[in-house]
Order: structure tokens, then C-alpha cells, then sequence
């Protein structure tokens, strides 16, 4: 029998309303008994989780894990190496692979390498269309059988407004919800960063609020039309935080995420980085009144989780100018730092209420196991240390991506250590 | 005159106005005046930059703003090297940054960058040790355009303090109207933009411009007017409908520009659109100066070579 013992951590469960000083034990994968003082054993291995928190394993609804096809960007073993160093047990990732994840062999083969990586769970996405091309709908049924947890073309669009109706109507008989990168790629018109003040004043293209608002609004109204699991990734707009709000208000079922980087970062940024597209993403960095709507969105619980969208590339891709460079940030290893220390320490929300962000919630949106630490459930944890200063230096990340706008940046927080059923495949 | 000339320019790079102080502006501007007069020698070629190396990359076509260059470096002394994207390893999918180690290698004094994605100098700069001169970036900035323009305008007007300067056509799209923009607001000059709002940026009021929609409007008591070429390929038929409603609606005819102040410029940083943006009666009339521009812009990149090479106003025509 494999057993770990996890001592003295500040354990924080929002599932069962806990938040006390406990013991853990975990026993064969399985968490098996919380208490105070539970008995010590010769044969057991502990954590000493002394002055630390100790929450049910989070999980990454956004991450691009790039195998097959763009090994050179990242594969699947660097991906969830750099998952456990960010405090991360398990994560889902996108089908905008090459092949693309489309069909049950891609599928299994993504679930096998992770297997044999041996750090975090991979919960494969598959493409909601053949080759995320947007016109036919992808095997999903077959995929799910082997494995996938939700289904989605992002970071492509889903432009034909009949292909996501009739995707939300086929994925209702096999129980996953659909991913939406939110954008009309027409109205966005080849920008690269936000449309705005700073971008008219530093003459880079810009990506309207509004091409995303526009696509948030049709995908809702779908999505309560055809009673369709629908999960909106990335908001980025303080026009799209509200239209949630107001469709939760209203009964609707919808779910959303916001990046790390979203709440941390504005386009004054990108105007302050001299055209260095390690601040390029998509969605781009917005205005400080849409970083703060989301902040609120996140206090007042209209946004259900917070991700990396992890989406390494190479140095030479990054060395690029602006316009031809790719999009997105190299995440994993910084979203719980940026979320200690941007979110838990001014006191935006407590440590509870990003647990739910974190674990809670993607477990229930994907429904995977954990995102609890009731007796029986997975065990999976995340250690987390609110009080350690990080300063971000992407040479020593994990990732093969080392492309993050934060750079040199000091974070108050970090992940202290990471276990996979009752494996601990992290340690800082 | 107000603006009291700076004593050397601030950085080794002339990447856009938007990183100039008002000083520096004059100083080239002062500069340009002295060596324009090269041009009127019977042997029109300084020292200056012998034994120096110039790079001109050019990744975007362009016949004007080259050869402009091409003749300032050479009335200098540099030598020369050119580098246009048909020849070049760029469209092999070389990165930028390895094109600058490349050029390095030779190690040029200066590299003049035209390149169709905006910040591509501002991030050249960054890496390479050579001063590096933005030849026009995307839809960005056109620094010496602007600088040849002002000192076009300054030729006519002594300052360009209290002038009133209408710029119209593409705006959203137009480099030349951002870099105008910005000198000229830095210089005390009034900016107006004219153009539908299909062809104006969000948030034009960050240029320090006003918007108009309508040309009229703008032209009432201008000063000189910059109308801007048109390119119908480049809209898609989205910003606006045809050629013949834009002439009809925004173009500078006889007409209209009689409501501009008496003896107003016309002005065009070309290759000019006749009967598109601009009338031929008003591009050959008595006001326009579209040839003084060009002459005037080779002095300008004259100036800009010479001090950025570390060289003093006073001394730039002398041998």
C-alpha cells in the first residue's frame, strides 16, 4: 500500500467549508483520513506542510501542450513537468495540435505520452470540428470515449454560428461542454493588440472589445437556445464579464475563464515594451477598466475559474517583430504566483475563493475527479506558499517555453510543492 | 522663435518623432537649413561620413524615400549597401534579429529600416550597435517624412509655431499622418485630420489632433494642407465606396482649396493620385511645393546622417 502523509498544513476545501490546521493521508491515490495529529509511521513519507496551504489539486482548463506536431515549442512531458512546478496536478489541453486532436487515435495517443511523463493528469480537448477548420463537426463521441473532457477548436473561432448550434446540440448526449475562444476574427481585422487609446498612439493594429463581445452575446443566446454545455475561455472585456453576469442572473447555465495575465497586465504594458512581442497575445491585453471588470467579475463570482492558456513557442518565433510574431505566453509556471500575489494578497478574494477558481470548479466544468479533499476523492493537492517572494525568471523555467511578459517581475506567493496521487511530483 | 535648439540629438537611433523633445526637432531642422545649400554646389559632396558604412534595408518597396536617402548618404561621403526584400533572405523566413546579427557582421554605422510591420526599427534598435533611422514602419510612424515636411512648412512660414496644418486621406492607415501629427503638435502647430471616420484610428485625440469629417470644415483658415494618397487596392472597398465619391467628396480642388488662408501650401508626400486625392490644377498650381518637399527631404536625411554621427549644426556644410 502507498501511502503519503501530509502534516500541519493550512487545508483549505471550500467543498466541505474547511479551513484548519489538519493532517492528510493519503493512501493508494485516495485521500483517506483528515484530522489533527494523525499517527506517524516508520514506513510512511511525509510532507511537512508547516506555515503552508494545502487545497485540493488545481486544474488547468487552458493549456497547449503542443504534442504531436510542435515538439519544439513544448511536448507533452516538458508541458507537465512545468504544470507540477506551477502548482498545477492536472491540466486539459487544446486540440490545435498537428495532427489535430480530432479523433480517438490522437486522443489516446496524447493520454499514453502522459502517462509515461508521469507528473500531472492530461485531460485531452477534442477539436469541435475536423481539423479546427470550422466547417465539419469532429468525431466528439468517439473522443470522449477515449478520454476527452470537452470539446473545442480554440484558439480558432468558431465563425459559423450553425456549426456551434448544431455542435451544442450533438455534445448534450455525451455530457462535455463546448470551449469557445470568443472572437470574430473579420471585425479583428489582422490586429495584434488591443484597439484603443495606446494602440492609435503606438501604431499597431488593433483587435476591437467588440469583435469579442459580439461572439460572447451570439454564444450565449445559443447556448441557452439549444440547452448546450457552453464554457467561454479567456474573457478579456469588461463588456463580456458583464454579459455573463447578467446571463447567470438570468438562469443560464453558461461558464467562463479569465488568464492569470488578464488580470495582471493592461495594453499600456504593450505600449511600455517597445514592441516586444512577448506582450502579443490573444485575447489581447486591454484596457486597465476592463483588467479591473475582470478583477471585479472574479470577486463577485461571475467568473467560474481562472486559467494559464499556456501556449509556449520558441525563442526565434518571439524574436519576430510584433505583427508577424505569434500569440500567447508561456503560463504554467506563473499563474499561481500572479494569482497569490495580484488576487490573495491586496485581498481581492481568500484563499477559499481561489481554490474554487482553481480546483473547484474546473473539476466541475470538465467534471474530472478532485477539485475536493473529501475522504475517498483523488489525492491530489497543491501546496501553495502565500508568503514566498518569486521573482520570475524564465531560464529556469521548467516549460520549453520561455516566453512570459514577467520577466524580472517579483510575486509574493508561490507553489510549494504538488502531488499526484499521493505521488509528490513537485518540490520546490 | 520659441523652441530653443537642442545641443546634439539625445539618442544614437532616429526611430520616430513620438521619442523626439521639441529641441532636438529644431536642431535638425537648423541643420537641414545648412545643408541644403550642398545641393547648389557645382560638386555636391561633403566628407562628412567618408569611411562610413550606410545599410539601407528596405522591406517594403519604395522609390522615393530610398533614393531621398541613397543621394543624402552619398553627398555625405558614406558608402553604401542596399538591401531591398526582393533580393533579400527575409522572405526565406529569416528573423529580424538574425538580418541585424547578418548586418552586423559588416558592421554598418547606420542602418535606414523601411519595413511593412510597425516597431520593427524601435526593435532593431534594441540590438544592434549602429544607429538605426526608421525609414517608415508600418502603419507607425514616417519620421524623416514628417521632418522634411515641417521644414518644408518652416521654409515658408519662418515657424511653425501657431499654424494651422489640415492632413487629409488614410489616416487610419497613414504613418506619414501620425509622424506629421506628432512633430507638429511638439512644434506648436495645430493638427487637423480629414477624413471619414472609416479612415480615422479610435481614439484620434491621442494624436493631438482634431478630426474632421468633412474636408470644408477643416481647410477654413488652414495654413497648408496635406492630402495623403489613396489606395484603392488597399481598402477593400470597406472604408469607402469608389475613387470617383472620394475625389467628389474629399479631394483638394481649386474649389476648395480657395477655403484655406490666402497662399496656404498644398502639400503630398507622393506618389500622388491625380484625380483622386488631388486635383492636377492644385498639385501643379501656384501654392503647392511637392518638388520643394523632395528637395528638402534630402537635406533633412542629410542632417539626420550628420548627427547622428555625432556632428555639430554649425559646422554641417563645411568641408
Amino acid at each position: 500500500m502507498s501511502r503519503l502523509l501530509v502534516r500541519n498544513g493550512r487545508v483549505i476545501d471550500p467543498a466541505q467549508g474547511l479551513d484548519e490546521t489538519l493532517d492528510i493521508l493519503i493512501e493508494d491515490g485516495r485521500i483517506a483520513r483528515l484530522g489533527r495529529d494523525l499517527p506517524r509511521g516508520a514506513d510512511v513519507p511525509e510532507l511537512d506542510a508547516d506555515g503552508l496551504v494545502v487545497a485540493p489539486g488545481f486544474i488547468d482548463l487552458h493549456t497547449h501542450l503542443r504534442e504531436p506536431g510542435f515538439e519544439h515549442k513544448e511536448t507533452i512531458e516538458t508541458g507537465c513537468l512545468a504544470a507540477a512546478a506551477g502548482g498545477f496536478t492536472a491540466v486539459c489541453c487544446m486540440a490545435n495540435t498537428n495532427p489535430v486532436n480530432d479523433e480517438p487515435a490522437v486522443t489516446r495517443y496524447i493520454m499514453e505520452k502522459a502517462q509515461r511523463a508521469g507528473a500531472v493528469r492530461v485531460y485531452p480537448i477534442g477539436a469541435l470540428s475536423k481539423g479546427c477548420r470550422g466547417e465539419e463537426l469532429a468525431e466528439v463521441g468517439e473522443m470522449v470515449q477515449a478520454g476527452a473532457v470537452a470539446i473545442s477548436d480554440s484558439p480558432s473561432p468558431v465563425a459559423n454560428p450553425l456549426l456551434l448550434r448544431r455542435a451544442l446540440e450533438y455534445c448534450r448526449s455525451f455530457d462535455v461542454p463546448i470551449i469557445v475562444h470568443p472572437q470574430d476574427e473579420i471585425l479583428s481585422d489582422r490586429g495584434s493588440m488591443n484597439e484603443g487609446r495606446v494602440s492609435t498612439r503606438i501604431g499597431l493594429r488593433g483587435m476591437p472589445t467588440v469583435a469579442e463581445e459580439l461572439v460572447v452575446g451570439r454564444d450565449i443566446l445559443l447556448a441557452e437556445y439549444t440547452g448546450g454545455r457552453l464554457h467561454l475561455g479567456h474573457l478579456s472585456t469588461a463588456g463580456s464579464v458583464e454579459a455573463v453576469r447578467e446571463a447567470k442572473k438570468r438562469g443560464s447555465r453558461v461558464t467562463c475563464e479569465v488568464t492569470a495575465h488578464h488580470f495582471s497586465l493592461t495594453d499600456e504594458d504593450v505600449a511600455s515594451a517597445n514592441y516586444d512581442p512577448l506582450w502579443k497575445m490573444n485575447p489581447p491585453l486591454r484596457t486597465d477598466d476592463d483588467r479591473r471588470a475582470i478583477v471585479k467579475g472574479i470577486a463577485d463570482g461571475t467568473i467560474d475559474a481562472i486559467v494559464s492558456d499556456h501556449a509556449p513557442h520558441h525563442q526565434d518565433e518571439k524574436e519576430m517583430d510584433f505583427s508577424d510574431a505569434p500569440f500567447g505566453i508561456s503560463g504554467l509556471e506563473t499563474a499561481v504566483s500572479l494569482a497569490l500575489d495580484r488576487l490573495i494578497r491586496p485581498g481581492v478574494i481568500d484563499l477559499s475563493a481561489l481554490v474554487r477558481l482553481m480546483s473547484m470548479a474546473p473539476a466541475r466544468i470538465v467534471r474530472v475527479p478532485g477539485g475536493s479533499l473529501k475522504e475517498g476523492s483523488v489525492g491530489d493537492l497543491t501546496v501553495l506558499d502565500p508568503e514566498r517572494s518569486v521573482t520570475v525568471d524564465p531560464a529556469s523555467f521548467v516549460s520549453k517555453g520561455r516566453n512570459t511578459p514577467f520577466r524580472g517581475v517579483k510575486l509574493q506567493g508561490g507553489p510549494a510543492a504538488t502531488v499526484v496521487g499521493g505521488s509528490v511530483v513537485w518540490k520546490g | 522663435m520659441g523652441i530653443e535648439p537642442a545641443v546634439a540629438l539625445n539618442s544614437k537611433d532616429l526611430v520616430g518623432i513620438a521619442g523626439l523633445e521639441a529641441g532636438e526637432i529644431q536642431l535638425l531642422l537648423d541643420t537641414a537649413e545648412q545643408l541644403l545649400e550642398v545641393a547648389r554646389r557645382p560638386i555636391k559632396k561633403v566628407p562628412t561620413l567618408r569611411g562610413m558604412t550606410v545599410v539601407n534595408l528596405f522591406m517594403e518597396p519604395s522609390t522615393r524615400t530610398r533614393f531621398s536617402f541613397e543621394v543624402a548618404e552619398k553627398r555625405l561621403s558614406a558608402d553604401t549597401l542596399n538591401f531591398s526584400s526582393s533580393t533579400s533572405s527575409v522572405t526565406k523566413g529569416e528573423t529580424l534579429f538574425d538580418t541585424a546579427r547578418n548586418l552586423m557582421a559588416m558592421a554598418p554605422d547606420f542602418i535606414v529600416i523601411r519595413h511593412p510591420n510597425t516597431g520593427a526599427p524601435h526593435r532593431l534598435s534594441g540590438v544592434v550597435s549602429a544607429s538605426v533611422i526608421n525609414a517608415g514602419d508600418g502603419s507607425n510612424e514616417h519620421p524623416t517624412q514628417a521632418l522634411l515636411d515641417a521644414f518644408t512648412i518652416r521654409r515658408h512660414f519662418g515657424s511653425l509655431t501657431g499654424l494651422t496644418v489640415v492632413v487629409a486621406g488614410d489616416i487610419r492607415h497613414s504613418r506619414v499622418a501620425r509622424s506629421n501629427a506628432f512633430l507638429l503638435s511638439k512644434m506648436g502647430a495645430k493638427v487637423r485630420f480629414a477624413a471619414p471616420a472609416s479612415l480615422l484610428p479610435v481614439e484620434v485625440e491621442e494624436l493631438q489632433a482634431e478630426s474632421y469629417l468633412r474636408l470644408e470644415p477643416a481647410l477654413e483658415g488652414a495654413d497648408a494642407v496635406m492630402m495623403l494618397r489613396i489606395q484603392m487596392e488597399r481598402q477593400k472597398k470597406l472604408n469607402f465606396p469608389s475613387m470617383r465619391e472620394y475625389y467628389d467628396f474629399f479631394a483638394l480642388t481649386p474649389e476648395r482649396l480657395r477655403l484655406a488662408k490666402e497662399g496656404a501650401l498644398v502639400m503630398h508626400p507622393g506618389p500622388m493620385n491625380r484625380g483622386v486625392e488631388i486635383d492636377s490644377e492644385v498639385a501643379d498650381g501656384d501654392q503647392s511645393v511637392i518638388l520643394e518637399q523632395v528637395t528638402n527631404g534630402v537635406a533633412i536625411r542629410m542632417a539626420i546622417l550628420y548627427l547622428l554621427a555625432g556632428g555639430r549644426s554649425e559646422s554641417a556644410a563645411g568641408s
